[in-house]
């Protein structure tokens, strides 16, 4: 059986597809990860996870209508900060294509590197989909542990 | 959108402001591309100093902008970087077919 993950603190939001959300979804991870005293580049680096994850649901899992986004965000012991964001969208028909570098299924305003970035920033990235039922993105990032505040 | 630009002996700069990303790309996309249309600048500067961040919605935007300058058989830089972009562009390789400019102001 999988061990139970303790979480030090938790939280989940449920959005609209609305672009307008992205700039939202980015703000609530940085306001929850505040907690664990990020660098100014770790935070970078989450925001910008968060970004493509969230903009992926906007476009391709629900192209033609608004639907649910739901992200949750949990702080688990040594300083990890875990992140889920799902949607009930169209899904992935291929997995292992949509990884690949520069692979898209948009237009010419997406270039294909949403998911090399999340892999690249976290320290932790899985992606589930069913195909015509909707998508999941795992990551995890372990932050550097600061001296306390002064 | 308030994008500024100033042109000087056919050299544009754009100066980008704000967060770039999916919900404000198009948009900033379609002034680029108009600017650039309308000044034919032999270089176009895309200045970042006031990005407060980008995703890879940005990378598209300096692709378009880099198509444009091809057609005119012009440069294309990118200037001032803050830390954040700088690395979302250097994750898709962009240094490879855009010229980024790293030091300071212009
Ligand atoms: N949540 C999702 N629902 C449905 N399809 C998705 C989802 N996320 C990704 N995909 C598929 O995977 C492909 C690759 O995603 P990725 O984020 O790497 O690139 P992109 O979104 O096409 O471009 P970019 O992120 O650079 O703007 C997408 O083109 C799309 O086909
Ligand atoms: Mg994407």
């Amino acid at each position: 059986m999988r061990k139970k993950t303790n979480y030090i603190n938790q939280m989940t939001v449920e959005f609209p597809s609305n672009s307008a959300n992205e700039g939202f979804a980015r703000a609530v991870i940085a306001c929850f990860c505040a907690q664990m005293d990020p660098t100014l580049d770790e935070l970078g680096d989450i925001k910008t996870a968060v970004s493509e994850a969230v903009t992926n649901c906007i476009v391709h899992a629900y192209p033609n209508e608004i639907g649910s986004i739901v992200m949750k965000a949990g702080i688990i012991e040594g300083n990890v900060l875990e992140i889920v964001i799902r949607d009930k969208g169209c899904g992935i028909l291929d997995i292992q294509k949509a990884r690949e570098p520069m692979y898209t299924t948009g237009g010419p305003e997406r270039s294909g590197m949403g998911i090399t970035i999340m892999e690249s920033f976290m320290t932790e990235f899985r992606i589930r989909s069913i195909y015509g039922k909707g998508t999941t993105v795992y990551m995890k990032r372990k932050l550097t542990k600061r001296g306390s505040h002064t | 959108m308030n994008i500024t630009s100033f042109l000087q002996n056919r050299q544009l700069t754009v100066a980008l402001t704000g967060d770039i990303d999916h919900h404000r790309a198009k948009e900033i996309i379609r002034v680029v591309e108009d600017k650039i249309d309308q000044y034919l600048p032999l270089v176009c500067i895309l200045d970042f100093s006031e990005v407060t961040f980008m995703d890879s919605s940005g990378i598209a935007v300096v692709i378009c902008a880099l198509r444009k300058e091809r057609e005119l058989d012009g440069r294309l830089l990118l200037a001032n970087l803050p830390p954040q972009p700088l690395r979302v562009l250097k994750a898709a390789g962009i240094e490879k077919i855009a010229e980024i400019r790293e030091e300071s102001r212009l």
